[in-house]
């Protein structure tokens, strides 16, 4: 076959997309609940994820724990665990990790073995021919310390807490407005440390191969990923591939290189031959990232009619020494509510405890039920309904910077969703409305995730045979980027889906932002949708017609009254486009934000204080939505971690020393079946943000996340007459309120 | 995992009498192996020696210790006649573990306290004399009733508590022959011993477990919980009340997720029995199940938990069997 003819085509983002080309397109994929391409694989088990597939002579690896909560290891039984049955070696090395990188970091957290900062830190690595001789033996490790510390100092008893001054902003004088409001509420609230808890547990297979590394693994960001295991190990990054076809979830915990990719690369260095690493569900807990605990201090005030007057939000939360990190709790509230004094704090306390990483939707997932179940406090007090008074005040551009929305569909979310739910059916008296034991209850929030674009590159092959790959290192975390890269190609190729394979996961391919903070679809779909569009310029050129006048459709190319087939006006040749998306001025001028409501109805036993989600309804706008039926997945997956927030999810920590104690599925509750009600979703395929991208679509996989709580816990404060403000919300805090 | 040594029995005698730990489903132990909560140097597999039929015994069942909570839950005589059995078994664990979870298994699966499954924690149950992890930890699971000062682990399952209200009887076989346990009496309080969780002694095993005739009445199990399923008892009540003339007959009442065992209170069940059903009653018969309780801290709800629940539970029963 003849070398490919190339064509390049780069996009900065400083201004509003005025094509909105995906709507003018002729194929009708995009948009459309398309089935995964991969779901077969998935659903007949032959999918291979990280831990899947070993290569001839793989050795097994198993990590040996620190058992106290900080001080240094100054040996290791190492001759006796060597002696042990099919141990190949106990590795201590320098370039071991004290936790996982954080997301986009391309940097690792450097530490080596001797210094332990958090319970259950790394601190050796046994091999052995098998894996039950790995674990066998790390088991058997008995590591020597000095200064050692077995106590934790956990985040209400701190004092001494770091303000980063970037962090903290004031504007007016909310003091003031607090005491000249009609209405005001300050009040705080609590979250828990909480935990990923990913299907799939981080997992990789590392080999080496004339001085190149491979680790196929299980990670999000490939791009960084491979700089943080560059970094790690101190060789070039062209020297590292990283793979991850399929990811079995990952909420944020698998941003960073972690210690399983680490230590297999060194491992498999050491020994020359393959070395796999899966981490224990228990080892997921404590040796990867949580979600901070945060304390939270709300005070909002507003004047008579209920108009908010001012919003005061500080937050409290933990990481280890050193980390950039921290839980961002406040970054939806500068631009969501209205509001003219403002004041904003965040301190960092910290802690000898499993680090503190990005988990869905870091900041609003804690941030935005918090905020907004005080102004359902409120509301309440203010004498208002809820859905009115949100409505009320929602600014007509962000009141802390002045920048207009690029796009605010929250009203028309409140709205809708309030008709489709029958909010008019709500309970107007808290605590009124009774079924036998059952007290029910109706709640409502706000739900608002940022929208963010990364710098993301894609290639587009159209083959002769009017068959088309699409390439990139973006991977799919049980997503759907498959779906969505594959629709996006065939609409700007006139292609049926099936002429289209995407292949994913590979770190050689072309970089992309990866998938994190929602960016992932937007970002490499927009790079996908540049590639096959420096395509349709070369086909145009064929064609002899302006791109604007090629329509493309069913794999054949029409101009004017002529119509070929794509394999004709290929004749044998082989198009290749790559695209690039870069961030630009567009987002430093407009407040972009993807949007959205939550309604809830829940009965609550006045026995045993046991709260059920009844009914559970949303309504999201994100721009255009790339697959009616993932974006539904995305929403519905976020919706039902919200129950999981708000009634179940908790990492009990030892007091004593930060011992995780709950660690594994059994004790570290997420909502199972049972827990999860019918949920309704509603998805505004109308919005269009210009501002966002070439594609006009924002980010969705963390939004339906950001307020579910709030709904739970204002439905429960509707049904009870009570307000809860430790989450999660348990039978306990419950029966304790009921009297 | 330690390595082990696997051998199959052809019949329960090849099993009986040996130091080998025996193994059924494995749901419990298998997971306690890998993370060498449980060291056996050999495994005796039951899972051919029969043992797996329920059987008519005079009024009465006999269940083999090989019948999985599956079967035993769906088992037709089993929903007539003791449906508290049935319902306590489907409250427990996932479809999947009833499966193969069997009968003689699920009764001695081991705690789910948190200092017991982490082997750098102090656990006397674990390690006797180590300590009690729990004590000043985290207890939001431990017991209220019966606990020591060396052990506040719960029993966590939901199928024994239904057979203490039942009155059934465990029938175990060893090197000396065949001897009967009563439900009640089969699972132990912790006291200095916290390490061994039953009366099962070296050598034996369970063959089956008998149900006496058929109390009759409402029977109801109401297991309260962190989620709605796959989550073990906060505070569950077993409960099986006759009426007669409108005045409670015969009330067995049975409560899990409190203590080392199945809680059963007969003080408690004499005092309703022959009475007309009434708030302030239920109220004392409560009292008189909390005798002695005391909360260590995270779990201090489960004494005002259990109250409520076995209220509204025998509110439940009288109302219906009226």
């Amino acid at each position: 076959m003849s070398n490919p003819i190339e064509v390049t085509l780069t996009h900065r983002m400083n201004l509003p997309d005025e094509e909105n080309l995906l709507d003018r397109m002729a194929q009708g994929v995009v948009s459309t609940p398309m089935d995964r391409p991969e779901g077969p694989l998935k659903v007949s088990g032959t999918a291979t994820y990280a831990d899947e597939d070993h290569p001839p002579g793989t050795a097994y690896g198993w990590f040996v724990r620190a058992a106290i909560t900080s001080g240094r290891v100054t040996g290791l039984n190492t001759r006796e665990l060597e002696a042990m049955p099919g141990v190949l070696a106990v590795i201590r090395d320098n370039r071991m990790i004290r936790n996982p990188a954080q997301g986009g970091d391309a940097k690792s957290p450097h530490q080596g073995p001797s210094e332990v900062f958090y319970k259950g830190q790394p601190i050796a690595l046994v091999v052995a021919e098998t894996f039950e001789q790995a674990r066998d033996a790390a088991l058997a490790a008995r590591p020597d310390y000095k200064d050692r510390s077995d106590r934790a100092v956990i985040l209400p008893t701190r004092t001494d807490y770091e303000k980063p001054r970037s962090k903290q902003s004031s504007q007016g004088n909310l003091d003031k407005a607090m005491r000249n409001a009609a209405f005001a509420v300050d009040v705080e609230y609590d979250t828990p440390s909480m935990s990923h808890a990913a299907m799939e547990p981080h997992a990789a297979v590392a080999w080496w191969q004339d001085g190149r590394l491979t680790v196929r693994g299980s990670y999000q960001m490939l791009n960084s990923n491979a700089q943080e295991l560059a970094d790690a190990l101190g060789i070039s990054v062209k020297k590292v591939r990283i793979l991850s076809r399929y990811v079995g979830g990952g909420f944020g915990s698998k941003l960073g290189i972690g210690h399983e990719g680490v230590g297999a690369a060194i491992a498999a260095q050491k020994l020359d031959r393959p070395v796999a690493i899966a981490l224990h569900r228990r080892q997921v807990f404590e040796a990867t990232h949580r979600r901070s605990e945060t304390r939270q201090r709300v005070r909002l005030c507003c004047d008579a009619d209920g108009r908010m007057t001012g919003i005061g939000h500080e937050a409290w939360v933990s990481n280890l020494p050193g980390e950039t990190f921290s839980e961002p709790v406040t970054q939806a509230t500068p631009f969501t509510w209205a509001g003219e004094n403002r004041e904003i704090g965040h301190y960092i306390g910290r802690l000898n405890l499993t680090g503190a990483g990005s988990m869905r939707a870091p900041g609003e997932a804690v941030g935005v039920p918090i905020t907004d179940a005080a102004m359902d406090e409120l509301a309440e007090a203010a004498g208002i309904d809820p859905v009115e008074f949100r409505l009320r005040n929602i600014p007509e551009a962000d009141p802390s910077s002045g920048k207009p929305f690029s796009s605010n569909r929250l009203a028309d979310c409140i709205r809708i969703g309030a008709e489709r739910f029958g909010w008019s059916g709500r309970p107007k008296v808290p605590g009124s409305r009774r079924e036998g034991e059952w007290l029910i209850g109706f709640g409502m929030s706000g739900v608002i995730r940022v929208n963010m674009l990364g710098d993301s590159t894609a290639r587009v092959t159209l083959r002769p045979d009017g068959t088309a790959l699409v390439e990139t290192d973006m991977t799919d975390i049980g997503t759907g980027s498959y779906s969505v890269l594959t629709q996006i190609a065939a609409e700007m190729l006139g292609l049926p889906p099936d002429r289209v394979t995407t292949v994913l996961g590979d770190s050689d391919l072309p970089p992309s932002i990866g998938s994190g903070g929602s960016r992932g679809a937007a970002s490499s779909g927009s790079s996908v949708m540049l590639a096959a569009r420096a395509v349709r310029g070369k086909l145009a050129e064929r064609m002899g017609c302006d791109e604007e006048d090629l329509t493309l459709k069913d794999g054949t190319a029409i101009a004017g009254n002529r119509q070929r087939d794509l394999a004709d006006v290929l004749a044998g040749d082989i198009l290749q486009g790559t695209g690039t998306i870069k961030r630009g001025a567009a987002e430093a001028h407009h407040r972009q934000s993807s949007w959205g409501a939550e309604f809830c109805e829940v009965a609550v036993s006045s026995v045993t204080g046991e709260v059920h989600v009844r009914r559970l309804s949303g309504v999201f706008a994100a721009g255009r939505i790339l697959n009616a039926k993932t974006a539904r997945s995305q929403c519905m997956g976020g919706m039902i971690f919200g129950i999981g927030q708000a009634l179940h999810e908790e990492v009990f920590h030892d007091a004593r020393d930060g011992s995780f104690m709950n660690r594994d599925l059994a004790e570290y509750h997420v909502p199972a079946n049972l827990d999860v009600p019918h949920i309704d979703i509603e998805l505004l395929m109308d919005d269009r943000d210009p501002y966002a991208n070439p594609m006009q679509a924002k980010g969705i996989g963390e939004l339906a996340l950001c307020g579910t709580a709030a709904a739970i816990v204002n439905a429960i404060a509707n049904a009870t007459g009570h307000r809860f403000r430790s989450f999660p919300i348990t039978l306990d805090k419950v029966l304790e309120k009921l009297g | 995992m330690r390595a082990f040594d696997y051998a199959r029995a052809q019949t329960p005698a090849d099993a009986i009498g040996t130091d080998a730990r025996i193994i059924a489903g494995g749901t419990n132990l298998l997971d306690l192996m890998k993370l060498q909560v449980e060291t056996p140097e050999r495994l005796i597999d039951i899972n051919h020696v029969g043992l797996d039929q329920v059987e008519r015994d005079g009024d009465g069942l006999r269940i083999g210790a090989l019948v999985r909570n599956s079967d035993l839950a769906a088992h037709p005589a089993v929903r007539q006649d003791w449906p508290l059995l049935s319902r306590a078994l489907l409250a427990g664990a996932s479809p999947q573990l009833r499966n193969r979870a069997s009968t003689g298994g699920n009764l001695m699966q081991r705690t789910r306290c948190y200092y017991f499954y982490d082997l750098d924690a102090p656990c006397n149950k674990r390690v006797p004399g180590s300590g009690c992890g729990a004590i000043g930890g985290v207890n939001r699971i431990h017991a209220i009733l019966g606990a020591s000062e060396h052990c506040i682990a719960t029993y966590p399952g939901d199928m024994a508590v239904a057979l203490s209200a039942l009155d059934a009887v465990v029938e175990v076989e060893g090197p000396d022959g065949r001897r009967e346990i009563p439900a009640t009496a089969f699972h132990r309080l912790p006291g200095d011993r916290p390490d061994l969780d039953n009366e099962l002694q070296p050598g034996e095993m369970i063959l089956s477990v008998r149900l006496p005739a058929p109390l009759g009445g409402r029977q109801i199990y109401r297991k309260v919980r962190d989620r709605r399923s796959y989550a073990f008892a906060l505070v569950s009540v077993a409960a099986a009340v006759t009426m007669q003339g409108g005045r409670m007959d015969r009330v067995r009442l049975a409560f899990g997720g409190v203590a080392h065992k199945p809680w059963r209170v007969p003080a408690a069940e004499q005092m309703l029995a022959g009475q007309a059903p009434s708030a302030e009653l239920f109220d004392r018969a409560a009292a008189a199940v909390l005798e002695g309780a005391r909360g260590q801290g995270h779990n201090d709800f489960k004494i005002p938990l259990l109250r409520r629940t076995l209220a509204a539970v025998l509110a439940e029963a009288v109302q219906e069997s009226a």
